[in-house]
């Protein structure tokens, strides 16, 4: 797992694909919260940062998707992946070794806008005065929010070898984990389930842990959407001898 | 055995690849698995490999079953795809490093190895190259370097030298040579003139099934049964007393040149020497046809 990861890694960095990402990614959020009027904090006139957390996730359909769509599918294209099944490595270490070099690279993307809360809580009035609790379990959400989509995208790339369909296949699944459940808890024939559909929808469970509080239930949740991607991802890896 | 395989059976779709093939090989064993295009040949060596799994039928190497015991199957084997296929992006030597790493856990084994393996497949000079850079003749190298580099037991190479020109196909053979005398060798092709270089046995394969199993010459007596001699007078001859001469099997006569076809045991070239001289004929061409692995490949994978 971790010769893999290593590999990923050095493949992220080597390539232009790492500094894009994370260049895109702060530029845009950069954007949002301190220049376009519509979302700026500097004219919103409270120390919050609720408008990067909710956009954020918007950001990070696209974003990660672009990320995990090569994982599998270039190798299987390039043939490599016959190269890598056929030595002494377990399938699910390298689907974790993929996986985890993801993770990674979204976590680096998340961590400089830590400064973002830096600088909101001096602006506030008097300096400090910003919901550290609320952000911190927000950060934690979104942190879990970017592992969930990495895990849809590794396990989109597993089943083609067309980077286009596995971009496209992650990033609406990703919109359907995250948003779909809860609109369609707002169907009218549907109210009487309307709480447990929109449970089993992403934005559902985000929404609770940037109030602050990180319910068990939640980081279950996300822990649970992962472990499911991952395993259909070593099943279609599986398919191959069957 | 380092390799035995039974009744080893692949069906795609109803079609079957590889139809209950059975054969060992042991240890200082270089086997040349022949076949056409879509023989079976790909699809028997992933199988080893570990790659797909067989539909039926068993496949042991080292002992080790391949769907039981995958991971030390692939522990004891090296294997080079066909196609060879490579990390375009990275440097030979940090590629060696990668693949290395997956099999050889010391890190210090690992620093010593990939330099040995550079020397030994002549990549010193391109070691700080990008793959990419390299020309297919090296990259086939690399291919290699990275199948023997921590030292397996058993060898699989799907067609090692397709696409090399005839300096770098020999230099291939060599290395091949080199480091076979202690491992089983698997190797697939279609040209007949390596496994007659470099096999020490060969397999035939035709439509998933087994038609040949011998050493190359062997083999080729098999097909040169007889053989044809071309012979060329200045005159018009008589062939009636040729004919009669022992070993010759049939005449074909076509001006002055006499197709001759004769028994492979008995050399009858001497004897039609001294028929021409005995008759004062002036022999100015003799040519016997050796029959070569062509003639066997085509005789044992004619389509029927």
């Amino acid at each position: 797992m971790r010769q893999i990861l290593i590999k990923e890694i050095n493949s992220f960095l080597n390539s232009l694909i790492a500094y894009i990402i994370i260049a895109v990614f702060l530029t845009a959020t950069g954007l949002l919260l301190w220049v376009f009027p519509e979302t700026s904090i500097l004219d919103y006139g409270f120390a919050d940062m609720s408008s990067f957390f909710s956009f954020t996730p918007y950001i990070f359909m696209f974003l990660i998707p672009a990320i995990t769509m090569r994982m599998f599918s270039e190798e299987r294209r390039n043939g490599t992946m016959e190269l890598l099944l056929t030595r002494p490595l377990r399938d699910i270490d390298l689907i974790l070794g993929k996986y985890l070099a993801g993770v990674v690279l979204v976590l680096f993307a998340i961590l400089p806008t830590l400064l973002y809360y830096f600088t909101i809580s001096r602006l506030g009035n008097p300096p400090g005065n910003i919901d550290t609790a609320g952000v911190m379990g927000s950060y934690f959400g979104l942190f879990l929010l970017g592992a969930a989509f990495t895990a849809v995208g590794v396990f989109s790339s597993s089943f083609t070898e067309n980077q286009v369909t596995a971009f496209i296949i992650a990033v609406f699944l990703c919109f359907l984990l995250y948003f779909g459940f809860n609109a369609i808890s707002t169907l009218a024939g549907l109210s009487a389930f309307a709480v447990t559909i929109d449970g089993l929808g992403m934005i559902y469970h985000y929404n609770a842990m940037s109030k602050g509080l990180i319910d068990l239930r939640d980081f279950v949740y996300f822990l649970s959407v992962i472990t499911v991607m991952l395993l259909l991802t070593n099943l279609v890896l599986k398919s191959r001898t069957w | 055995m380092s390799i035995q395989i039974s009744g080893l059976t692949k069906v795609y779709d109803q079609q079957a690849a590889v139809d209950d093939l059975s054969f060992s090989a042991k240890a200082g064993e270089i086997v040349g698995f022949l076949g056409p295009n879509g023989a079976g040949k790909s699809t028997t060596m992933k199988i080893i490999a570990g790659f797909i799994s067989p539909t039926s039928g068993s496949v042991k190497v080292c002992g080790y079953d391949v769907v039981e015991d995958s991971i030390n199957v692939r522990k004891c084997i090296g294997y080079l795809p066909e196609h060879n296929p490579l990390y375009l992006d990275m440097y030979v030597h940090e590629y060696l490093h990668f693949i290395g790493s997956l099999h050889i856990n010391s890190n210090k084994e690992l620093k010593r190895k990939v330099p040995e393996m550079v020397a030994l497949c002549g990549l010193e000079k391109e070691q700080n190259k990008l793959i990419r850079l390299l020309s297919k003749g090296y990259r086939q190298r690399v291919g290699l370097a990275q199948a023997m580099l921590h030292d397996p037991q058993v060898l699989i190479l799907d067609e090692p030298t397709t696409g090399l020109d005839p300096n770098q196909i020999i230099e291939i053979r060599e290395l091949i040579r080199s480091v076979s005398h202690d491992k089983t060798v698997i190797l697939s092709t279609h040209i007949m003139q390596e496994v007659q270089a470099l096999c020490s046995r060969v397999l035939i394969i035709n439509q998933g099934k087994l038609v040949a199993d011998d050493i190359p010459e062997k083999l080729k007596s098999v097909a040169a049964a007889t053989v044809v001699i071309t012979l060329e007078f200045k005159e018009e001859i008589t062939t009636q007393e040729l004919s009669e001469l022992e070993g010759v099997l049939s005449l074909h006569k076509n001006g002055k040149i006499i197709l001759v076809e004769a028994s492979a045991e008995v050399d009858v070239r001497p004897l039609i020497f001294k028929f021409a001289t005995d008759h004062g004929y002036t022999l100015l061409g003799m040519n016997q046809e050796v029959s070569s692995m062509e003639d066997v490949f085509r005789q044992l994978t004619k389509k029927s």
